[in-house]
């Protein structure tokens, strides 16, 4: 009945073209992909907008970190304080004193005299004792040398502590401002590309805390995981893919592999603090069981990268090495992993770069620390990028925030140019059959 | 060829983590651990020991108080620290497990007092609070107003609701989560200090401690306070986009960001460093670290590291610490922990 009414109608209308069908719809569909379309590009513009926003704040608070203000003393090295018999053990910080009343000889009473002092940085009297051991001839003469200023200056000079509030406000008083000024009229202050800020340690002056100490760390620690991690990643992708028979046990393997790549990275810092700290015994804070630490992390991805890889090989070459008389592993060792290189690299780039910014694991086993000294081996204590941003956005000095912003920069640096490495390589070497 | 030369070089790598090993029977900078408040201070005197003295700068990790304290008293031994920092005295059980472990000696030293602070954003008046109110604001449980030795959940919206001589703004206060030394004092002294002042929870202290502390140490969980993480400085940031909003932390962050914030009044005292150093402001704790007796001897520069810290240029009232927000301690005391220090004299073991 319901079958007899329905071919009534179609027998009844138009027999319809194909082409009117289309023509009718055209419009809607041409609408819809434009909208597609559209969706598309606003995903991009509002990636790129927010990442374009990270840069500008985190470049807009950092690049100052790069200068410092420094102030230009008239040091008299007086052969009075100066004895031959202790240059070393000197009063250094009471030269420094000396010669800031020196230049303001009306600055009276305890109070005043501490604030005078309070311009420039303690580095002043380290700097003037290296000048004297390095050449005590200038003993007697009065130099004129140019100290990093003190943080709370540096932060004015910047921009950072505004002079228009109330005194009570400002961690500095008018009357050091006033001396400031003077010391600005006289061409006295000057700012500086900050190499301390490149080439020392950390510090609990932020004028003179640097990157190197945790850019060191964190190339150590990298450093253990690439040539742990690289190896091992490489041999157990090969023989998953080339070598392993495909039964339940490589299955397993395979599942739990995946599952290792995906285990949260704190999780391997307990681990590391249990068997490499507990019960191996390595030092802690150092270099070496970070690497260990990261490496557990960073192999899974570099195997499963690597086995796509491998996949990604047409068996033709497999078979024609084969064919021609190859054993197995030289038909692995002199074509096959050659061709998977490429992508091999890459993934061990991006696995590199992810334990690059990673702080989680490093805070079990004792690398979250303060440490001035620039590490010089795998057993140094030490820290890593991450965590000298950690550390110094929790620090309590203004001056910190520019530092921070400034490590960023840093570890950003690291990151694009890993990464750009890697883009690089596939671009170069990258096959395509 | 590439797969030699990284085999290679990870056998090298495992003699070399095998080597240290050995390495760490010897170990030649101090290991200190321990407290977050104290970390600041303990962090500049070892850079002025590292770079005042031949010995390397010791190496300091921020663990908390807590956490400081179970490592240092997990033995004896160059791979335990040698020195930890605390924001509160060691605990009884604590020494019992440090006993355990074979650290018998223990050398307690006090550096000074760090004042709690309640601020908010400068753009606004300066809170003028009483310890009772801070416990009528933030308790979990409160006395019933209309009188009776019943307790109520906290029921109180606004400042204005819990004093009427405060200012009729939402109560909302970003504090420290328990993890904190920060916290655990605030609630002890802040907290406590005002649930003390009703006579029936003050009794309770003698016939029902667990109870007692339960209501002076509990904070409300319906969203006035909110735990913000320990990084103050992002407390800081908060403050200063929410005028109506009070933040907890310490001395430090105060003192450096004066321009921004303002600290409450408690009990009519400022907090500021005078009131705090002589005692007047209520809400203070001292600080201290503690040295194992047995490492003086084996670790060197530890002995050294212990006179600079306890010098009068770095904890007396002029001193470098002063200048980064630790409260000095009072000559007397000064004096008597210097002496400890100087003799090693150990806490008494149970």
């Amino acid at each position: 009945m319901n079958r007899v009414a329905v071919n009534e109608t179609i027998s009844v209308m138009k027999p319809k073209r194909a082409i009117e069908t289309v023509s009718k719809g055209l419009r809607k569909r041409y609408r819809a992909e434009r909208r597609f379309r559209m969706l598309g590009l606003a995903a991009v513009i509002a990636s790129l907008l927010f990442l374009t926003i990270m840069f500008i704040s985190i470049f807009g608070n950092g690049y100052t970190a790069f200068f410092q203000t420094y102030v230009k003393l008239n040091v008299y090295f007086d052969p009075e304080t100066l004895r031959e018999d202790t240059l070393a053990r000197a009063d250094y910080p009471g030269l420094v004193k000396k010669t800031m009343r020196a230049m303001f000889p009306e600055v009276q009473g305890r109070r005043d005299k501490r604030n005078l002092y309070k311009l420039v940085s303690s580095e002043a009297a380290f700097q003037l004792r290296a000048m004297v051991l390095r050449n005590p001839d200038i003993i007697g003469q009065e130099i004129p040398v140019w100290v990093p200023a003190d943080d709370d200056i540096d932060m004015l000079m910047k921009g950072h502590i505004r002079r228009d509030v109330p005194e009570s406000e400002r961690r500095l008083n008018d009357k050091q401002l006033a001396w400031l000024d003077r010391l600005s009229a006289d061409d006295r202050i000057q700012t500086r590309f900050n190499w301390t800020f490149i080439r020392s340690g950390d510090s609990r002056e932020p004028e003179l805390a640097g990157i190197l100490g945790a850019a060191v760390g964190s190339f150590l620690t990298l450093l253990v995981t690439l040539l742990l991690s690289f190896p091992i990643g490489v041999a157990a992708a090969v023989y998953l893919e080339e070598l392993a028979p495909k039964n339940r046990w490589t299955d397993l393997i395979e599942v739990n592999i995946n599952n290792l790549a995906a285990v949260p990275s704190i999780v391997f810092g307990l681990l590391g603090l249990a068997v490499f700290l507990n019960f191996f015994g390595l030092p802690r804070s150092a270099p070496l069981v970070g690497g260990l630490v990261l490496t557990l992390m960073t192999f899974p991805t570099i195997i499963i990268a690597s086995r796509a890889a491998l996949q990604s090989v047409p068996p033709s070459i497999r078979e024609a090495a084969l064919g021609i008389g190859a054993s197995k592993m030289q038909m692995i060792v002199h074509h096959v992993l050659p061709l998977a290189l490429p992508g091999i690299l890459t993934g061990t780039i991006i696995g590199m770069a992810r334990a690059l910014g990673e702080t989680a694991p490093l805070l079990m086993i004792g690398m979250v620390a303060f440490i001035v000294d620039v590490p010089q081996g795998f057993n140094d204590p030490s820290t890593a990028l991450p965590v000298q941003i950690f550390l110094w956005a929790d620090s309590p000095e203004r001056a910190f925030v520019e530092k921070t912003s400034a490590a960023i920069i840093v570890l950003l640096g690291f990151l694009i140019t890993m990464n750009a490495a890697a883009v690089m390589l596939r671009k170069k070497y990258e096959r395509r059959w | 060829m590439f797969r030699k030369t990284s085999l290679l070089a990870a056998a090298m790598l495992l003699s070399f983590g095998l080597g240290s090993v050995d390495a760490r029977s010897s170990r030649n900078y101090i290991s200190i651990v321990g407290s977050s408040t104290v970390y600041p201070f303990a962090t500049t005197v070892a850079e002025q020991f590292g770079r005042t003295t031949p010995y390397k700068t010791p190496k300091i990790e921020s663990t908390g108080s807590g956490g400081g304290l179970k490592l240092f008293c997990a033995g004896v031994g160059v791979e335990h620290p040698d020195i930890t920092n605390a924001s509160r005295a060691i605990k009884s059980s604590e020494v019992q497990k440090c006993k355990a472990n074979g650290v018998s000696g223990i050398v307690e030293v006090k550096i000074g007092y760090d004042g709690i602070i309640l601020a908010n954003s400068k753009k606004t008046q300066p809170l003028k609070l009483t310890r009772k109110d801070i416990f009528m604001a933030l308790a979990k449980d409160v006395p019933d107003p209309n009188g009776g030795e019943k307790l109520i959940p906290n029921p109180y919206r606004t400042w204005k609701d819990v004093n009427s001589s405060l200012p009729d703004i939402k109560i909302e206060v970003l504090g420290p989560p328990p993890t904190s030394g920060t916290r655990d004092a605030f609630v002890e002294l802040a907290m406590e200090g005002g649930g003390k002042t009703f006579d029936f929870i003050k009794a309770m202290k003698k016939t029902d401690k667990k109870r007692y502390k339960a209501v002076c140490h509990t904070i409300r969980e319906d969203g006035a306070y909110v735990e913000a993480g320990e990084n103050d400085n992002l407390i800081v940031q908060k403050l200063d986009a929410n005028p109506d909003a009070v933040g907890i932390f310490g001395f430090s962050f105060l003192d450096q960001n004066a321009d921004k914030i303002q600290g409450s009044f408690v009990d009519g005292a400022p907090p500021t460093f005078d009131a705090i150093a002589d005692g007047k402001y209520p809400v203070s704790r001292p600080l201290f670290f503690y040295v194992k007796k047995a490492h003086v001897e084996a670790i060197p520069g530890i002995k050294d590291y212990l006179a600079e810290f306890t010098s009068e240029k770095a904890w007396g009232p002029e001193g470098y610490l002063a200048e980064k927000g630790m409260i000095p301690m009072p000559e007397n005391e000064r004096k008597k922990f210097y002496k400890n220090v100087q003799t090693l004299q150990t806490i008494p073991m149970p």
